[in-house]
């Protein structure tokens, strides 16, 4: 392929996934559902513990990244396995498109439909939670920072268990031990003195997204065996 | 048509503990085509798959020159977007004035993919095929759901496609109306 051809190409692909991973398709939720859960930890959080203000915004920011951790897993099982099971993967493998380059655009896409919208509710769940606007500030830069990891994490474990029976709840299963570093630097940066949370955090992300688009690569191809 | 070429050499295809076939060797050159016969579960969409680099064979090497394309099973059209904008994707990726092949589909471009009839859904699997300008083709089943109207114009498609110097690979358990047909039965293939 010409380099120019490669460019259109990715260039389509980038905005079938983007639009499928935002719109949903074939009853299969898009952006908005994870978006909702994720508010609706932080309004049900309240109702669970009381009123009091204090212990709300002590606790509130662990809150936020646990909700962004379980958001996160909503969306698993239509990040691969529909593309898998519809031959899309199969016909880009033929045009000579490297499953490495097709994931790192999926995770970008992911990234723009999950944690972008995570960061446009936070302010709405740090009110919720009545947290400060000093914890929100911290709680969006580290939103910036983890969720690209989240996104990461979260096609490799979709590329992984695409063509599983029972996937998507397996997929749950081996993403939460995955995503326990992002979640403890990200709310470790709200704790007193947790200023080195937030560089941890890029580090761990780095890692997940050096690591994503090799490893769901190679279990893609491993899947068509 | 620049030159295409296709030739598998002493190809063995193990599934599981299962040897399917063994020492498979067929070349085609420019204009030919190759019918590769058998029931159902002797291993030729498992040979259609080694062909196109998407399966290892067990034994055996794959050789070609010239882009390939598959259409199988497996429709990779989304079913949620109208057939239009379901193949002008694969149209935006392949950038190739392939042929324009007639199989019916002018009334459809509205209509999301996923309300297709089993008969449409192959048309359009054929018709993504056609416009990808590729010069082997690999089908699977390819007849399947069609009528005797739209399998004769699948079967003349691939002739035109032939008739252009294009290569065609056609998996299939019914006998196809092909000119100079070669006839390859995984039968005779077995371990």
């Amino acid at each position: 392929m010409s380099g120019r051809r490669i460019t259109a190409s990715l260039r389509a692909i980038f905005a079938r996934d983007l639009s499928t991973l935002l719109r949903g398709a074939m009853g299969r939720g898009g952006a908005v559902l994870p978006l909702l859960f994720f508010l609706a930890v932080a309004m049900l959080f309240p109702f669970a513990i009381g009123p009091d203000a204090k212990l709300l915004a002590r606790t509130g920011a662990g809150v936020i990244w646990v909700a962004a951790l379980l958001a996160a897993i909503l969306p698993l099982d239509r990040l691969v396995e529909p593309d898998v099971e519809a031959g899309f993967f199969d016909q880009w493998a033929l045009r000579g498109i490297a499953e490495e380059v097709l994931l790192v655009v999926r995770i970008v896409a992911h990234w723009l439909s999950f944690g972008v919208p995570l960061m446009l509710a936070a302010p709405i769940s740090a009110g919720l939670l009545s947290l400060s606007r000093e914890q929100l500030i911290v709680i969006e830069q580290g939103l910036l920072l983890g969720t690209p990891g989240l996104a990461a994490i979260g096609v490799t474990i979709a590329a992984l268990t695409a063509g599983l029976r029972a996937g998507s709840a397996l997929g749950g299963m081996l993403a939460i031990p995955l995503a326990v570093p992002l979640l403890i630097f990200g709310a470790g940066s709200l704790q007193p003195g947790g200023e080195g949370g937030l560089v941890l955090l890029a580090a761990s992300s780095v890692a997940a997204l050096a690591i994503a688009p090799f490893a769901g690569a190679a279990a893609i191809r491993a899947g068509r065996e | 048509m620049p030159h295409c070429r296709l030739a598998a050499y002493d190809i063995a295809c193990r599934r599981g503990d299962r040897v399917l076939f063994r020492g498979l060797s067929f070349e085609l050159n420019p204009g030919e085509a190759l019918h590769l016969s058998g029931p159902n579960g002797i291993g030729k969409s498992s040979l259609i798959r080694i062909l196109c680099g998407l399966l290892r064979p067990a034994w055996g090497h794959v050789e070609h020159e010239g882009e390939m394309a598959l259409s199988d099973e497996r429709l990779a059209l989304d079913l949620h977007r109208p057939l239009g904008e379901a193949l002008a994707f694969w149209t935006r990726i392949d950038q190739a004035g392939g042929s324009r092949a007639d199989f019916g589909l002018e009334d459809l471009l509205d209509v999301p993919v996923g309300y297709l009839s089993t008969g449409q859904r192959k048309r359009a699997a054929l018709a993504r095929l056609a416009a990808s300008g590729a010069r082997i083709w690999l089908l699977d089943e390819p007849l399947n759901g069609l009528d005797a109207h739209w399998g004769a114009a699948a079967q003349a498609a691939i002739e035109a496609h032939r008739a252009m110097g294009g290569i065609a690979v056609v998996a299939s358990h019914q006998p196809l109306g092909l000119q100079r047909l070669r006839v390859m039965s995984l039968l005779e293939h077995l371990p």
